[in-house]
């Protein structure tokens, strides 16, 4: 078994709203990579996908606040740090992180060699310019993009190029963890199966050791990741590898989540596809018990009044509900008779 | 209605014989060498390219493309919002007549749309009140009594599962963007047209709700009889909803038929990738060929 890369425990962050509410939209999250793995983390909108990337990667802004929890990457605890420290030795080198619509935030004026500049020269101010350029004419030629991508500006590139290019820039130090935040959403399957594949290739060839997938298209996730986490309402709700997850999940709002997949195959045709009501709980005033509670359909009494931790189940999985597996795999049997 | 559990299930064990149906039933809106060109010269640019189509009382169709291919230019021709640059367009058999605003309006009263953004589809000045009122007085029914029209208001929100009593005097960007979609829908039936156009009306709506959306057009479709025009890149949400699918690629449409046909025996070279290059959960997904 490799070693981990990445281990997280109990991180806890929150957000401090302008009316001095706190808003814990990252609630005691434990996670672990082992190097040459990836994981996938799904949930819907508003669960804390982001605000854990955003956490992760140690370097808080306002009204984002470290509470609690060790962030420990290839051995070195990182939570807590100095920002600049962060930002000299950690972004970029230990993890990098590739935001929502990273590529809409190039600075349309400048061309792409010199975005690698600023990424080299922030962590090597000595580095030479010309050696710098030809370097990334080697890397960018390895991930499949055209050397002339370099001296185009990005508005001359389309959305799918201007991803990859994004992704390529990202790791062009080669840092231990890459965190991508729904990277393939705005592009259409063509582009998104090219940008797949460059994160599958930069796996492959080494240039990072680790990724973390974040995604609401589950059957993507289900290509992509060696495992995947669930999270709802701030808190992982299930963890398990890919397979078991999108075929067997155990906690009630994984298996509703993955109900929901739809794809083009003949396999779908006796799917009982099912929608999840309600919406997730106010997080200024998280519940006491679970805060699945007021959507899930196998709801008891005390399910809203106990605080749950994560059961191991074996085998790697472990999910967050006061019934047990057996109890559930009954249940989803008669919903679907 | 149930809350939680959609009839996609059952409705695809129905499918083949609302197949046979659908054909024998009238044509409600239908095209014959359709075109719309942007510019003139040598920089013009054909966005729909003869493009030809029949849609029947009571179908589902998706047209399926990507971004660029021309079907949000198609479906603003469709809707009367884009002039037709060449082609005709066929309305419940006849040629289509929205050549004054009069006719216009009355071509309105028969097509209607639901979009992509809810967020930016309401007027950030009205209530919901107003939102729905105004359906109500565009259908004719201005003069009737304040408690038929909240009556009517009331079963608009339960049939996409909203309370009417806890929406008066809010306004519409206060809810989730799934509520706001699903007040989209409760306009749509309060107006009751014949044909909606939904433009990719789930893509920003999370997974988990967005059978919801998806089962509420079935029961238009369903319960009212509405032709439901599905534009979507989603080739494997249209394989789920629809009766027929149009595939279009650069402006026309390369392949049409059942759902069946289009995406489990593709004929056209430009279907079979686009199928080929979606995520798959029960076969592998080659990323050799990219």
């Amino acid at each position: 078994m490799s070693k981990n890369i990445l281990e997280v425990r109990g991180l806890t962050t929150k957000y401090v709203t302008r009316f001095h509410e706190d808003v814990y939209a990252v609630d005691h999250v434990s996670l672990s990579i082992e190097e040459g793995k990836s994981l996938g983390i799904a949930g819907e909108s508003g669960c804390g996908k982001s605000t854990l990337a955003l956490s992760l990667m140690g370097y808080y802004f306002a009204p984002l606040h470290y509470m609690s929890g060790d962030i420990v990457v290839d051995g070195k605890n990182i939570s807590n740090m100095d920002p600049d420290d962060v930002r000299k030795t950690v972004l970029g080198t230990e993890i990098a992180y590739i935001p929502q619509a990273a590529m809409n935030a190039l600075n349309p004026t400048r061309r792409i060699r010199k975005f690698v500049e600023d990424v080299i020269l922030a962590h090597d101010p000595k580095a030479d310019r010309k050696q710098i350029y030809e370097m990334a004419k080697a890397r960018f030629a390895e991930l499949g993009l055209p050397a002339d991508v370099l001296d185009r500006h990005p508005v001359e590139l389309s959305g799918g190029m201007k991803q990859r290019t994004v992704i390529a820039i990202s790791t062009i130090l080669k840092p231990k963890v890459l965190i991508a935040d729904e990277p393939s959403s705005a592009l259409d399957v063509t582009s998104q199966k090219m940008v797949i594949k460059m994160l599958r290739d930069l796996m492959d060839k080494g240039y990072i050791r680790a990724m973390i997938f974040i995604t609401h298209e589950l059957p993507l996730l289900y290509n992509v990741t060696d495992d995947i986490m669930v999270m709802y309402a701030g808190q992982i709700v299930e963890k398990g590898n890919a397979k078991d997850m999108v075929f067997n999940p155990i906690h009630p709002y994984s298996h509703g989540l993955m109900r929901s997949i739809i794809v083009p195959e003949e396999g779908t045709r006796n799917h009982k596809l099912s929608a999840i009501p309600g919406t997730p709980p106010n997080l200024k005033k998280p519940p006491q018990g679970c805060r699945f509670a007021d959507r899930c359909k196998y709801v008891v009494p005390q399910c809203r009044y106990n605080a749950l931790p994560m059961i191991e189940a074996g085998e790697g999985r472990a999910y967050r509900c006061g019934h047990s597996v057996q109890h559930l795999r009954e249940e989803y049997q008669n919903d679907d008779e | 209605m149930t809350t939680s559990e959609c009839t996609l299930h059952e409705d695809i064990a129905l499918r083949p014989k609302r197949l046979e149906d659908l054909a024998s039933r009238p044509l409600c809106l239908s095209g014959k060498g359709v075109t719309k060109i942007f510019g003139t010269g040598a920089k013009q640019t054909v966005a729909v390219d003869h493009v030809d189509f029949e849609f029947h009382e009571g179908e589902l169709v998706s047209i399926v493309g990507e971004s660029g291919s021309g079907k949000t230019t198609l479906s603003k021709m469709l809707l009367g919002l884009l002039n037709v640059t060449s082609g005709e367009i066929y309305y419940q058999g006849k040629p289509r007549d929205i050549s004054t605003r009069h006719k216009k309006r009355e071509y309105w009263k028969g097509i209607q749309a639901i979009f992509q953004d809810p967020f930016s589809s309401f007027n950030v000045f009205n209530k919901i009140d107003t939102v729905l009122l105004d359906c109500i007085n565009m259908c004719g029914g201005r003069h009737l009594p304040k408690e038929k029209k909240i009556e009517m208001m009331t079963e608009a929100c339960c049939f996409v599962n909203l309370k009417f009593a806890e929406l008066t005097n809010k306004y519409p960007f206060e809810l989730s963007g799934g509520q706001m979609q699903r007040l989209m829908i409760a306009r749509v039936f309060l107006l009751k047209p014949k044909i909606l156009l939904a433009d990719e009306p789930t893509s920003m709506i999370d997974a988990c709700s967005r059978a919801t959306i998806l089962d509420m057009l079935l029961h238009l479709r369903d319960e009212i009889g509405m032709t439901i025009l599905f534009i979507t890149h989603d080739i494997g949400l249209s394989y789920y909803i629809s009766d027929s699918v149009y595939i279009m690629e650069h402006g026309k449409f390369v392949e049409h038929g059942t759902a069946d046909e289009v995406i489990l025996a593709p004929k056209a070279a430009y279907t079979k990738r686009l199928i080929s290059d979606v995520p798959k959960i029960y076969e592998p997904w080659d990323l050799t060929t990219v």
